[in-house]
């Protein structure tokens, strides 16, 4: 037999375990999500090096060693062994490197911040123009802005397939969670923070989407459809998001981020520029303060005493939007824009 | 009243944090307050209040407060456990249309409750309680070093466990998660009690926790008996010493952040909010930080129980004892470089989500040598399958599944498709389950004849055995299939009915593990009805190898009349080889400590003291703080702190266990 038949033989009853079953994570329709499929058979596998032995040699060595087994040798005072220790140390040790071998070089290929270099086996992503899609988490739904077509959704994400899709996520409150786990493994999307994904969808289909961190309340319903369409069926689809006559700007974002549960998919035909890194920055709220441009001022030594008197109270802030009344302050914006409410100037 | 007079009075507190119109938490209250009545009247009528206040609440007895610690343990195992049932039920039935019985409102407390309760209010008694019982007799001490100190860490334990329980019927308990994690914890999105219970629950018992860490820290290095060098040390005694660094170094951890949390919530600082430059990824460092670590400070002394317990029922030697040793002491310090494991997925860089991965995976080399240990140590033995063995092997072979997914877990592109997901809770039930669990449980039915002089019942203790183990298969294996089919935990309703089986599965397993809890309390109450068959005059029931078994069971307030002087590992073995005689003669007054109330009136302080903090009663606060501090000083004015059992008494003592030792020869 040659090595790769063995290895296929070795993992035989793994893949007839999964072949039945329809289990989302072992069986993915997304070049990253199986590249992470094959990394858990692979793992499983080489700890069953280890792990089978040992459960058997348990169970072996308790009946075999049973008390009422006489035939067996007795050695009450056999307690050590150079040669065994040197295995029981090493067989691990071994298996470890091995692992920690495949860990750093699988960790560093399928980091989420790497853009990708491939489809699929074999297809490389060279010359293909990735999709840009941010994306808010907000209480308790998805937001979805894709900036290059100018177009947003909320509940509904599609991408073509065979394209790099380029994921940069927030979230308005608490910290969620973004998975689809046919196209890739989770990132958190969290408040006041900017994370990345990277990932491609290699069939057409209907797949699930989710937080996969627990955020309150609505969570369990904080779900969403994502679309794998062929690129002809995506031009159409958002050619019918511009249809719509919604728009996206501060003040609906700062309506659709109050908290509501099992929100049906909404679309919006345009989306206000630069939205996205307000998201983050936190700053939405006409005469806020973005958060880049405080950690500028702070970084160049803060404004001192004049900063104090810089955190204006104002009737912001998500208590008050989620009517659990109270008064939050925050910090003004330097030069507030024309929008501003007077108080906050 | 005017309502501001009302505020001041009364704080937050008002009639609707008594929650009447939940039938659950009423029907619980009315089950809770009918028990606690017949307990309490039972007491009375057979007048034990004074026994029970002189001989057990007020006692620095290290034994004694063991098993309370234990008892503590299991009481809240019920509690912990029903909220297991409860979480099992919904999801078996919350499918499309039907929304189970427990809204997200109510259900969220529920995994929070679980999660804090098991770890903080049933492990961890359980593993404190098991080392005070234990460690002094295997180290040839009379007591722990700070025998009060002992008695009021207990009692800390048992303030917080009061303040989690109190949140069942005023107010409600934290829908957060058992960590806590802002900016969802924070003020601005948990404005309410739940959180404040969860933190001045865990800062109250936290104190007993550290405070019994260093206790157990001195008693081992200073208080062992002469010839015992670190390398004769029984390996229980080893694990619980690491465990105990563990303690100290990490508690304080949880302590500060605990402390940053509330500052933000009571002072408006913002560690760890959204805006004002708040950063609640420093929250995600710290408490695993804490946490991390956590998991070891459980596991070891199970490791501990384990190494006793296989070399005990081989009649064997434990194979590879420096071996052991030395893998316990790599794991401590291991543990606490791995800790952003838990957090993969929050956007660290690929280097250092490696470095993490790989420390974690090498944590399992000497996780794998123990076991390895403990597999050779069967090897050549004479293996008596009692009930702690069964617990042994039982652990052996479901533990190494657990370890595997969790080095699964550590390889970060692997975490990224299985974080947060029923894999995940299947994963740490498989290792606290098979490994811490199943441990303490073998723990108990080992010692137990020591504490009581009686074993406890084997059928009952079989049958908890066998429930347990396979409940666990059933109650598990659906939730790494599940995991596996992309479902993710704490939620309450599901629309893709293809699921329903497997949870409905799992939620039989639960029944059965229901069933072993049942077996494991029945083994106690037919174990004590059958105590004169069951009893143990030799002291040493088991053939076992280590100091406790050399005195009677259960011992004496002393312990021993003369401090053992040792030779070997496994010094008891050791002295029975060599034909040791114990004296009968010359027996000399015993300096001991005294019982004090401290302890309680301390702690029931410390609850007032959280109580009013938590609904913002201000000078119930202030009163209640005064007095506490009040109180610490007053107790260092009581000098009547030791007493000397006369040489009468110890002789009157020796001589009935000289006579039943000669009756049974």
């Amino acid at each position: 037999m040659t090595p790769s038949s063995l290895k296929k033989l070795a993992l035989l009853p793994v893949l007839l375990l999964l072949s039945g079953c329809d289990w989302v994570v072992m069986n993915p329709s997304g070049d990253i999500a199986a590249q992470q499929r094959d990394l858990i058979i692979l793992s499983t596998v080489l700890m069953l090096i280890i792990i089978v032995p040992v459960i058997f040699l348990t169970l072996f060595f308790a009946w075999k060693y049973r008390q009422s087994n006489k035939t067996a040798k007795y050695d009450p005072d056999w307690h050590h062994s150079t040669k065994l220790e040197i295995v029981i140390w090493a067989a691990p040790l071994v298996i470890i490197m091995i692992l920690g071998a495949v860990t750093w070089t699988s960790t560093h290929l399928l980091d989420p911040y790497r853009p990708l270099d491939r489809l699929a086996p074999g297809r490389t992503a060279e010359g293909v123009k990735p999709l840009k899609v941010q994306v808010v988490a907000l209480d308790w739904k998805w937001m979805f802005i894709y900036p290059e077509l100018g177009i947003a959704t909320v509940n509904e994400l599609a991408a073509p397939v065979d394209t790099p899709i380029d994921f940069d996520l927030t979230a308005s409150s608490v910290m969620n969670s973004f998975y689809v786990p046919a196209l890739a493994g989770q990132i958190y999307a969290m408040p006041g923070m900017r994370t990345k994904l990277h990932a491609v969808i290699n069939k057409p289909g209907v797949y699930d989407g989710f937080s996969a961190n627990y955020s309150g309340e609505g969570f369990s319903h904080m779900r969403f459809k994502f679309h794998g369409m062929n690129r002809a069926d995506f031009d159409k689809w958002a050619a019918e998001v511009r249809k719509s006559n919604d728009r996206l700007d501060g003040t609906r974002y700062l309506v659709l981020e109050k908290p509501s549960e099992k929100v049906p998919p909404q679309r919006f035909a345009s989306v206000e520029a630069g939205l996205f890194d307000k998201a983050v920055n936190r700053c939405v709220e006409p005469g806020k303060m973005c958060q880049h441009d405080m950690m500028a001022i702070d970084k160049s030594g803060g404004l001192g005493m004049a900063g104090v008197y810089n955190v204006t109270t104002l009737e912001y802030d998500k208590r008050t939007r989620r009517g659990e009344g109270g008064i939050r302050s925050f910090i003004a914006a330097l030069c507030a824009p024309k929008s501003a409410p007077a108080e906050a100037r | 009243m005017s309502p501001d007079l009302v505020k001041t009075i009364f704080g937050r507190l008002t009639w609707d944090a008594i929650p009447l119109h939940e039938p659950i938490l009423i029907g619980t209250f009315g089950v809770v307050a009918l028990g606690g009545i017949t307990v309490l009247a039972a007491l009375t009528y057979f007048k034990v209040w004074g026994y029970l206040w002189r001989e057990w609440l007020t006692s620095v007895d290290h034994k004694k407060i063991g098993v309370m610690y234990i008892i503590l343990a299991i009481i809240m195992l019920l509690r912990g456990f029903a909220d297991a049932l409860m979480m099992r039920a919904q999801q078996a039935i919350a499918f499309g249309d039907a929304a189970g019985y427990l809204p997200p409102h109510h259900y969220d407390q529920v995994f929070t409750a679980h999660g804090v309760i098991m770890i903080f209010f049933v492990a961890m008694p359980l593993i404190t309680g098991l080392m005070n019982l234990v460690v002094p007799l295997q180290i040839g001490a009379r007591d722990v070093a700070f025998p009060f100190l002992n008695n009021f860490s207990f009692w800390m334990t048992v303030g917080g466990a009061i303040t989690v329980m109190l949140s069942l019927f005023v107010g409600e308990f934290a829908r957060t998660g058992w960590l806590a994690y802002p900016p969802l914890s924070g003020l601005a999105y948990s404005p309410d009690v739940g959180v404040d219970y969860y933190i001045w629950s865990l800062q109250i018992a936290g104190v007993g926790t550290t405070l019994s860490g260093i206790n157990l820290i001195v008693t081992i290095v200073k208080m062992r008996a002469p010839g015992m060098s670190l390398m004769k040390m029984p390996v229980f005694t080893w694990t619980s010493l690491c465990s105990n660094v563990l303690i100290v170094a990490s508690f304080p951890i949880l302590t500060a952040v605990l402390a940053l949390l509330s500052s933000d919530r009571y002072l408006g600082t913002n560690f760890f909010t959204n805006d004002f430059g708040g950063n609640p990824m420093m929250y995600v460092n710290l408490i695993w930080i804490w946490g991390h670590p956590e998991v070891y400070i459980l596991v070891l002394p199970a490791f501990g129980v384990f190494s006793e317990v296989v070399s005990t029922f081989c009649s064997k030697r434990l194979f590879g004892y420096s071996s052991m040793v030395y893998a316990t002491v790599v794991i401590t310090i291991l543990s606490y470089i791995v800790w952003l494991h838990h957090f993969f997925t929050m956007g660290s860089g690929a280097s250092v989500n490696s470095f993490f991965g790989i420390t974690t995976m090498i944590i399992s080399i000497p996780t794998g040598a123990k076991i390895f240990n403990w597999l050779f140590t069967m090897y050549r033995g004479r293996i008596r399958f009692e009930v702690p063995m069964m617990w042994t092997v039982g652990f052996m072979v479901t533990f190494v599944i657990g370890g595997m997914t969790g080095v699964l877990l550590a390889v970060p592109p692997a975490d990224f498709v299985l974080h947060n997901s029923l894999f995940l809770i299947a994963h740490f039930h498989n290792v606290i389950i098979g490994g811490v669990v199943f441990g303490m449980f073998a723990g108990i039915v080992y010692w137990f004849p020591k504490a009581f002089g009686f074993k406890l019942d084997p059928f009952w203790g079989k049958l908890s055995f066998w429930f347990w183990q396979i409940g666990f298969f059933f109650a598990f294996m659906p939730l790494y299939v599940l995991g596996l089919m992309g479902v993710t935990r704490r939620v309450s309703h599901f629309e893709d009915h293809s699921l329903q089986i497997w949870f409905v599965i799992s939620a039989f397993g639960a029944v059965l593990i229901l069933f072993g809890i049942i077996s494991f309390v029945m083994q106690m109450v037919v174990g004590f009805m059958k105590r004169e068959q069951l009893a143990d005059k030799t002291g040493d029931p088991w053939g076992g190898r280590t100091l406790e078994w050399s005195t009677s069971s259960p011992p004496p307030a002393y312990n021993f009349a003369f401090t053992p002087v040792i030779h070997e590992i496994d010094a008891w073995h050791d002295m029975k080889q060599r034909g040791y005689v114990r004296p009968t003669t010359g027996f000399i007054p015993i300096h001991m400590p005294k019982n004090t109330g401290a302890g309680v009136v301390l702690a029931g302080i410390s609850v007032v003291v959280g109580f009013a903090m938590i609904w913002q009663i201000w000078w119930l606060a202030v009163i209640s703080f005064v007095a506490l501090v009040a109180s610490a000083i007053i107790h260092t004015f009581n000098f009547k702190r030791d007493y000397y059992i006369p040489a009468e008494e110890v002789v009157r003592v020796e001589d009935a266990r000289t006579e039943a030792l000669r009756s049974l020869a």
